[in-house]
């Protein structure tokens, strides 16, 4: 796998085709701006992290990325589809939920609480969007699901309810969820945050598989070894806006503003 | 330390036990062993008022039902006599008929209100508000003669364009709402009331991480109303609507009002025939008794059907806990031998 590296001005373009491209994106929660003018490049096939504290507005722009937040302003593009919205003009109007449904599907989305169906087993928390949404026969979902299963190292928890598997095998099975409606692009939303700390491991060397393989992925975490040796590209936020974006060495070890030496003092 | 370290293990056992080790110090020393160390046999407490209170709450059931059984004012053959009665099996039919019309009809209403009273349109969540503050602040007995008497309301009922005198449809009210359709009428509205509130809390039971985790595997919000929040507010929904279901059986005998023949009906039109009227509403009781018995069946199923995964082990159904008590009874495998191990801390 080529790896490029963007420049901290993400602006130019890159070698490799932006898989997901953030365009001055503005996003309020009523007084409250959350971002503010963030825009940011995702080359295809790389790993970029979201580090910086809490509020700094990671997670929502996460969120943003397959629509399960609205903007106010600026443009989502992802694999050069507009996200979400319309463009008519000089505005873009939203999309029908059925036409966002459409999209959502390439967007893997991993969540910070697992958010398993309960009323399902492992298998057929993996089998439901396939079968039921993607037009998957039955016995070839599940065939794909146990082989899911088996990749993220829990085969022998197929018939198992979420809440019969431990926190680290719970995020393992919605990892392999996401991953089997063939997505484009995988979200995840602290993945590793409510984990005890002996499963966190399991949990990252999946995703530092799945990154291997040459999966775009946008992470949001804090665990700052993860971002050193999987990441391409790390982009530190702060008060709704990106204070600093590039290589994981240039950004973690020769940080150029004192915000974000702050911030990688504190987790360190 | 484990029991069968009893007796050789002894010496070496204590000390090295979790409880002593932490202990081992000058006071724990101090004590010293005594002969009785080592077989100290323990009693629990004995409660003489539970056999007491039991005695008596016996007897007192007993002296009722002698004097039930022994009264002369009874006449017992006349229960048997009518239990069966095609008039009685008449009223059972149609009681059955109006509880089950009336609670399928009321729950896809009662959904349907739900949604608007969850729905962010502050006209729909409104009118949903009223509609229930109206149907569950006024008694079910005023509603059912109410619904009796829509013919003084109105004379004729038309469907057309409203404001407009475009009428597709008309009837007289009277031809179109008899007794029994008034008494449906009034029974659904009112449990649509009830079970709407039902159904909301079920729906807002379920976590908002569900409704993401859906949305972002690319479900539309239909799908994931069907496949992933129905099923988990089931679980929340199924309890109080098979109590529910029970309060409707028995409240369709407020129907007799509207002289609706449902059981209750027909045992007192029987009654005030013969004269018998404890006895017919024994009759009555014990077929409500039934009916209402063999409502709660279904409702432990569909219990355990919308319980999975919540707990880690499902309990055993009746006939499942029967097979293991009779598996039980059989003499099983020889006990595992005793061993001297003691477990290691």
């Amino acid at each position: 796998m080529s790896i490029t590296v963007p420049t901290t001005d993400s602006a130019t373009p890159t070698p490799t085709r932006s898989l997901v491209e953030i365009r001055r994106v503005r996003k309020s929660f009523g007084a409250h701006e959350v971002l503010r003018d963030v825009s940011l490049a995702v080359p295809e096939g790389t790993v970029t992290v979201l580090l910086g504290p809490s509020g700094s507005g990671k997670s929502t722009l996460l969120r943003c990325i397959n629509h399960l937040e609205t903007i106010d302003g600026g443009r989502i593009i992802v694999d050069g589809e507009l996200i979400g919205y319309r463009q008519v003009g000089h505005t873009i109007h939203e999309m029908t939920p059925k036409q966002i449904a459409r999209q959502r599907r390439d967007i893997g989305m991993v969540f910070q609480r697992f958010n398993l169906f309960p009323h399902m087993t492992a298998l057929e928390n993996i089998v439901e969007a396939p079968t039921g949404i993607g037009g998957v026969p039955r016995t070839q979902a599940r065939t794909r699901a146990k082989d899911l299963l088996d990749r993220v190292g829990i085969a022998d928890f197929a018939a198992h309810y979420p809440a019969q598997l431990s926190g680290g095998q719970q995020q393992r099975v919605a990892i392999a969820r996401a991953l089997a409606m063939d997505p484009k692009l995988m979200l995840f939303d602290e993945p590793t945050s409510a984990l005890d700390p002996e499963l966190v491991g399991d949990v990252l060397d999946v995703m530092r598989e799945l990154a291997k393989e040459g999966m775009t992925m946008i992470v949001v975490t804090h665990e700052i070894g993860f971002a050193r040796g999987v990441a391409d590209q790390v982009v530190f936020m702060d008060g709704g806006v990106v204070v600093e974006a590039g290589h994981p060495e240039e950004v973690l070890d020769r940080p150029q503003r004192q915000r974000t030496r702050n911030f990688l003092e504190s987790v360190r | 330390m484990t029991l069968q370290g009893r007796g050789e293990g002894e010496g070496e056992g204590r000390g090295h036990g979790l409880g002593q080790g932490l202990l081992a110090g000058p006071s724990a020393n101090a004590a010293a062993p005594d002969a009785t160390d080592g077989d100290v046999v323990a009693i629990p407490l004995r409660r003489p008022w539970r056999w007491i209170s039991a005695a008596v709450v016996l007897l007192l059931v007993a002296a009722f039902a002698f004097s039930v059984l022994t009264n002369p004012n009874i006449d017992f053959a006349a229960i048997g006599e009518f239990l069966f009665d095609p008039r009685i099996l008449e009223g059972v039919w149609l009681t059955v008929v109006i509880t089950v019309i009336a609670m399928v009809v009321s729950t896809v209403l009662a959904i349907v209100i739900a949604a608007m009273r969850l729905s962010s349109n502050p006209v729909l969540s409104t009118v949903a508000w009223c509609y229930v503050w109206v149907f569950r602040g006024t008694p079910l007995l005023v509603q059912i003669v109410l619904w009796g008497y829509l013919g003084l309301l109105y004379a004729k009922l038309s469907v057309g364009v409203p404001f407009t005198d475009v009428v597709f449809w008309q009837v007289n009210t009277n031809e179109l709402i008899s007794a029994f359709v008034a008494g449906l009428l009034a029974l659904t509205l009112n449990q649509a009331a009830y079970s709407s509130e039902i159904v909301r809390a079920g729906m807002v039971s379920v976590d908002e991480g569900q409704h993401e985790a859906a949305y972002s595997l690319g479900m539309s919000p239909l799908y994931t109303f069907r496949r992933v929040l129905l099923p988990q507010a089931m679980r929340v929904i199924i309890p109080p609507m098979g109590n529910e279901t029970i309060s409707m059986l028995k409240n369709t005998s407020l129907l007799s009002v509207i002289a609706v023949l449902e059981i209750y009906t027909q045992a007192t039109v029987i009654s005030s025939q013969n004269l018998k009227q404890v006895e017919l509403l024994i009759v009555a009781s014990l077929w409500y008794l039934f009916m209402t018995s063999v409502l709660s069946i279904p409702q432990y199923y569909l219990e355990r059907r919308y319980g999975r995964g919540t707990s880690r082990n499902l309990p055993p159904t009746p006939l499942q806990r029967m097979r293991r008590a009779f598996a039980a009874r059989r003499p099983g495998p020889a006990p595992a031998p005793e061993t001297k191990a003691v477990s290691v801390v």
